[in-house]
């Protein structure tokens, strides 16, 4: 698998970071080596074999309808950068 | 001076606040004073929580006064590794974004270790967000391991082990997703669990690796960490992945080794062990047989497949866990920004490091459309080829021994030269997360250069207390886990 | 426009949201409304650490919808993250369901003037709703309300199966009466608890392929589905005739202006890397669960309407409209409990009823007058109190503030005059009072008859009935 520059842009985008050129390109070669590595995966043979997400056996853990007192909304705010009118303040989001 | 801290286990202590040698608050300020004396040199604290501890301290030896039923550590000090969420203390998983951050909830490690009258005396330093096997790329500061300071501690739960290897508190709290606890554990000549997935409770623990993520103990022995488990373990009802086990570990501590079969996986001792590492092993194996234990070799060559479908899995779950860092909510957002798509931007790529962007892009592309199958979902087939062949074990053997690590600790600036290897280096411990199983490193010797050498017991899921029984009966029969480095020597209380 | 004739093909994405009382994965409250983010806790607002645990009412919810809409229930189900940045989703992921839905395959029978066909549900899944952002103006900047954030939602996602907004809104009707008989939402439009995403496509009649769709979203009335249905299906036919194509993107309607807008850009290529939620267990659902939910099931507006046209000899037109909106169904069977007239009761209820109450609120459903007031109304017209005229007035006069019926009678004396004498009286003198009327009906002129009737019920104060009055009127006139 070649890790090519458009791959390196797309998955920064998708992941919200904006690398400079040094680390873009650092980062690319590293990935290319681990990505080449983990290439050895398609040597083994799964077919048929159901993909395992959840290691455990549990099923069905469920809470029960009941509504508890929310958490002050002081707190809920504390660690914001930047609060206004008791909500999370963000640059317009308005297209 | 009553005792050295270097005599001083967390049961020992936990022993003489009950027996009213000690009150909570000697002890704790007894501790407080040595780590921040030790600490200037290992660096193994994030922040030492001095008002906070003493506090703990008084309401401690108030319930002791008052006759509660406490559990045996009672009153002892203890660190915290800094991605366990603290009511109203700063947590920041060691990042940038995360500075400042005070949670309004506290972990449900935390309310069980409060009950238990557990008093944390500050937050240990990691790599960030848990992604490093060495402690280096923590944005705060690199801890170095006490047997020798130019040598790392291992990690991510570095500080964890190096707080205890220096005997600057107790014991510690660490986490394990990939090796966490058990390879900083080895590095530190520690005794550190990886408990079984779904025993301790996840709730508050700053995600990784959700679906690999535990809590655990590092202490100097097997017994300390069987009372810490029965602290900490059990179900939580706002943990859906935790189960309804309630280990009574201290209670099984002496059944020793006798008829336990021990499987050995031949490719644990294949080209990658260091040499030195595999004799100290070798030995140890030794011991065991000595007290009564079957040994049986056998093929695990699966392990070849491990290391690439942990980072996968590990970063997919990374790379999702921590999109909710984006300078809105809480911790760290850039000045610079102009416009939404900016903030996210400017405060993900100045609030990372390095090493956590990498594992960010490397698991949004193994999700993204075109390679999921190629990659994430291999990787899960290959974790569920990895729990059969786990299984299938389990059915002939007690326990599986290995090494954790195949060196010792290296030195400080050698891993991150070369990623990949350090990713190799992990090829022991990345597995037992995979399959969701206990494992424990425990100290059984020291390379010529004088760095501790773990190896590692794996059992079957929830046979937690089995695999303490059997560390608990190698230390009985070995003292590599009462030595300690020269500078953890001097003081006592 | 060009000869050519174009079919619209739709597909819809509905969104409701569930009458829990707390939210999908934190015990916070779901009610509406509250000052922003005091409905909120570390994990409906994204904390680091903290972990989602399910509601089951949830996944009864669910499995409900299921059974109603007569789809598969999946047995081994699970949730899976989907992953955005967007300040309305703390966690930058929403949980919910990609691979393994809940319900799959299931129907929804629809109809309307001129047509009467199933509509095919692709699949139903869980998940969580996204908070609220609210723009200001003045700063320039944006607010973030997490109290909807985790708000439980169903999305009922429908196979292309509409070929007109008639349709559309029918399903939309028929689903909404479905949900509401369950009881698993409130499906209130205008409070964002019932939602219609619109995939939408044209293709020349005849063509076997589809044309390429868009999605419009923020719709939150049936009148205005109405609108973008006809002004999208307007904008594809005339970039097509233009020789231009219509391409794949989602497209917000702006309900004031009666436009759509491109919404997203090409850098954020919809690549949501769907993967299984870790902190969440499977959901496994037995025959045995199923069955415990299905028994539990209340009758649902198809059975209730066939109760209706076969039990109480209802016309279907008459059925359909009372069993669609279970408010009045539920309010139809409390009457007719009373008076034992179901066609009188339907009278009532779809003439000055329906038109006082939806005088009210688009698709609110407001009930002022308790039933046994209507049944106190109608059973005083079977007993000949009052006459049918006297009984709207009533009605008018009660209805918005409840009184008493019979109450109101009796003070403004609105009884009926039962005494024969007093009718034969006013005949008399009616009859007395117009001989030029008279003649003209004994030369033929029936018609005049009403006339005197009119007289006569004037005279009497409206209080009589004019059955009465037409049978003494004509004997007299013999």
């Amino acid at each position: 698998m070649i890790i090519t520059d458009e791959i390196i842009d797309y998955v920064s985008s998708l992941a919200r970071l904006d690398l400079s050129v040094e680390e873009k390109t650092k980062i690319k070669g590293e990935i290319e080596k681990i990505i080449d590595y983990m290439d050895v995966l398609n040597t083994l043979n799964t077919t048929g074999v159901e993909p395992m997400s959840h290691v455990l056996p549990v099923t069905n853990v469920f809470r029960e309808d009941i509504v508890a007192a929310s958490v002050p909304r002081e707190e809920i705010l504390a660690n914001a950068p930047e609060v206004d009118h008791g909500a999370f303040r963000v640059p317009k989001t308005v297209e | 001076m009553n005792i050295a801290f270097t005599e001083l286990t967390p049961i020992k202590a936990g022993e003489m606040v009950r027996k009213r040698e000690l009150s909570v608050e000697e002890l704790t300020k007894a501790y407080l004073k040595r780590s921040i004396a030790l600490d200037g040199e290992i660096n193994a604290f994030l922040r030492i929580e001095e008002e906070y501890a003493l506090k703990s301290a008084a309401a401690v030896q108030k319930r002791i006064d008052a006759k509660e039923e406490l559990g045996p550590l009672a009153g002892v000090p203890f660190g915290l590794k800094d991605n366990i969420c603290t009511k109203g203390l700063e947590t920041t998983c060691a990042s940038r974004i995360l500075g400042g951050f005070v949670p309004p909830y506290e972990a449900t490690l935390m309310e069980k270790m409060s009950r238990g009258g557990a008093v944390l005396i500050g937050k240990t330093n990691m790599d960030e967000f848990a992604m490093g096997s060495t402690t280096e790329t923590s944005y705060y500061k690199t801890t170095k391991n006490p047997w020798n300071l130019e040598h790392v501690p291992g990690g991510s739960s570095g500080g964890s082990a190096a707080a205890v290897a220096a005997r600057e508190v107790p014991y510690a709290i660490g986490s394990d997703t990939g090796g966490s606890i058990r390879q900083p554990a080895a590095y530190c000549g520690v005794t550190g669990l990886k408990p079984t997935y779904g025993a301790v409770s996840r709730f508050g623990l700053i995600a990784y690796g959700s679906s690999l993520d535990q809590i655990g103990p590092i202490a100097p022995s097997a017994k300390d960490c069987a009372a810490i488990l029965d602290m900490i373990s059990g179900f939580d009802e706002k943990d859906a992945t935790s189960m309804k086990t309630q280990f009574n570990a201290v209670a099984q501590l002496e059944g020793g080794v006798k008829d336990m079969v021990i499987g050995i996986p031949k490719s644990y001792f294949g080209e990658g062990l260091n040499g030195e590492v595999r004799e100290i092993i070798t030995a140890a194996i030794k011991v065991l047989t000595d007290a009564g234990a079957k040994v049986e070799e056998f093929d695990f060559s699966i392990l070849d497949y491990a290391v690439p479908a942990y980072y996968i899995i590990a970063s997919a779950e990374a790379s999702s866990n921590l999109s909710r860092f984006d300078g809105v909510k809480y911790g760290f957002r850039a000045e610079d920004a102009e416009g939404l798509r900016d903030v996210y931007l400017k405060t993900r790529t100045q609030g990372f490091g390095s090493e956590v962007k990498k594992r960010i892009m490397l698991g949004a592309f193994a999700l993204s459309s075109g390679y999921y199958d190629a990659y994430y979902n291999k990787a899960l087939q290959v974790k569920a080829l990895i729990k059969k062949a786990f299984d299938d074990a389990f059915a002939k053997y007690d326990m599986i021994l290995g090494p954790v690590a195949p060196t010792t600790a290296p030195k400080i600036g050698e891993s991150l030269k070369d990623p990949l290897a350090m990713y190799l280096s992990d090829i022991y411990t990345v597995s037992v997360n995979l399959a969701g199983l206990p494992g424990i490193a425990l100290p059984c010797g020291f390379d010529q250069k004088g760095l501790p050498v773990g190896m590692q017991l794996i059992a079957k899921a929830f046979d937690d207390e089995k695999l303490l029984c059997a560390a608990h009966c190698y230390q009985q029969l070995t003292d590599f886990h009462r030595q300690f480095p020269a500078l953890a020597g001097k003081g006592g209380v | 426009m060009s000869e050519i004739k174009y079919e619209t093909v739709i597909g819809l994405e509905v969104h409701t949201e569930l009458a829990t009382a707390s939210k999908i994965f934190c015990s916070c409250t779901t009610e509406f409304g509250g000052e922003p983010n005091t409905h909120c806790c570390p994990i409906c607002t994204g904390m680091p650490g903290v972990l989602p645990v399910l509601n089951q009412k949830v996944v009864e919810f669910g499995i409900a919808v299921g059974l109603a809409t007569d789809s598969e229930i999946t047995p081994y189900g699970k949730f899976d993250r989907k992953n955005y940045f967007y300040p309305d989703l703390p966690k930058a992921f929403q949980i919910s369901q990609l691979y393994l839905p809940i319900c799959r395959n299931g129907v929804v029978a629809i109809e309307g003037e001129g047509f009467q066909k199933n509509i095919r549900i692709h699949e139903i899944h869980m998940e969580e709703d996204a908070g609220k952002l609210i723009h200001d103006p003045i700063f320039d900047t944006t607010h973030a309300d997490y109290n909807r954030c985790g708000v439980p939602l169903l999305e009922i996602v429908s196979e292309p199966d509409f070929r007109s907004a008639e349709e559309v809104i029918a399903y939309l009707e028929t689903l909404k009466a479905i949900l509401q008989y369950l009881g698993v939402s409130d499906c209130k439009m205008q409070e964002g608890s019932l939602r219609a995403d619109v995939n939408l496509s044209v293709r020349p009649l005849g063509q076997a392929e589809f044309g390429t769709r868009t999605e419009m979203k923020n719709i939150n009335s049936f009148r205005s589905i109405a609108r973008a249905i006809a002004a999208e299906r307007k904008r594809q036919i005339e970039l097509i005739e233009d020789g231009g194509k219509v391409i794949q993107q989602t497209r917000r309607w702006d309900d004031a202006k009666g436009v759509s807008y491109a919404m997203r850009s090409k850098e954020d290529a919809q690549d949501y890397r769907y993967f299984p939620e870790p902190d969440l267990s499977p959901v496994v659902i037995s025959e045995e669960w199923q069955e415990e939910i299905r028994k539990g099931l209340p009758m649902l507006p198809k059975e209730r309407k066939a109760k209706y046209m076969e039990g109480y000899g209802l016309s279907p037109y008459d059925a359909g409209i009372i069993t669609g909106i279970k408010a009045l169904a539920d309010y139809f069977d409390e009457v007719n409990a009373i008076v034992g007239q179901p066609q009188e009761v339907a009278n009532w209820l779809l003439g000055d009823f329906m038109r006082l109450a939806k005088a009210g609120e688009g698709d609110t459903f407001e009930i002022l007058l308790s039933p046994a007031k209507l049944a106190d109304i109608i059973l005083m017209v079977k007993t000949n109190v009052i006459n049918r005229n006297t009984a709207k007035e009533v009605f008018a006069a009660v209805w918005q503030e409840d009184l008493d019926p019979k109450q109101y009678v009796e003070e403004h004396d609105l009884a009926m005059v039962g005494d024969g004498d007093l009718i034969k009286d006013t005949v008399a003198k009616v009859l007395a009072a117009n001989p030029k009327t008279v003649a003209e009906f004994k030369a033929g002129k029936e018609k005049v008859l009403g006339f005197l009737v009119g007289q006569c019920m004037k005279e009497l104060k409206g209080k009589a009935d004019p059955g009465t009055v037409n049978t003494l009127l004509r004997e007299a006139l013999k």
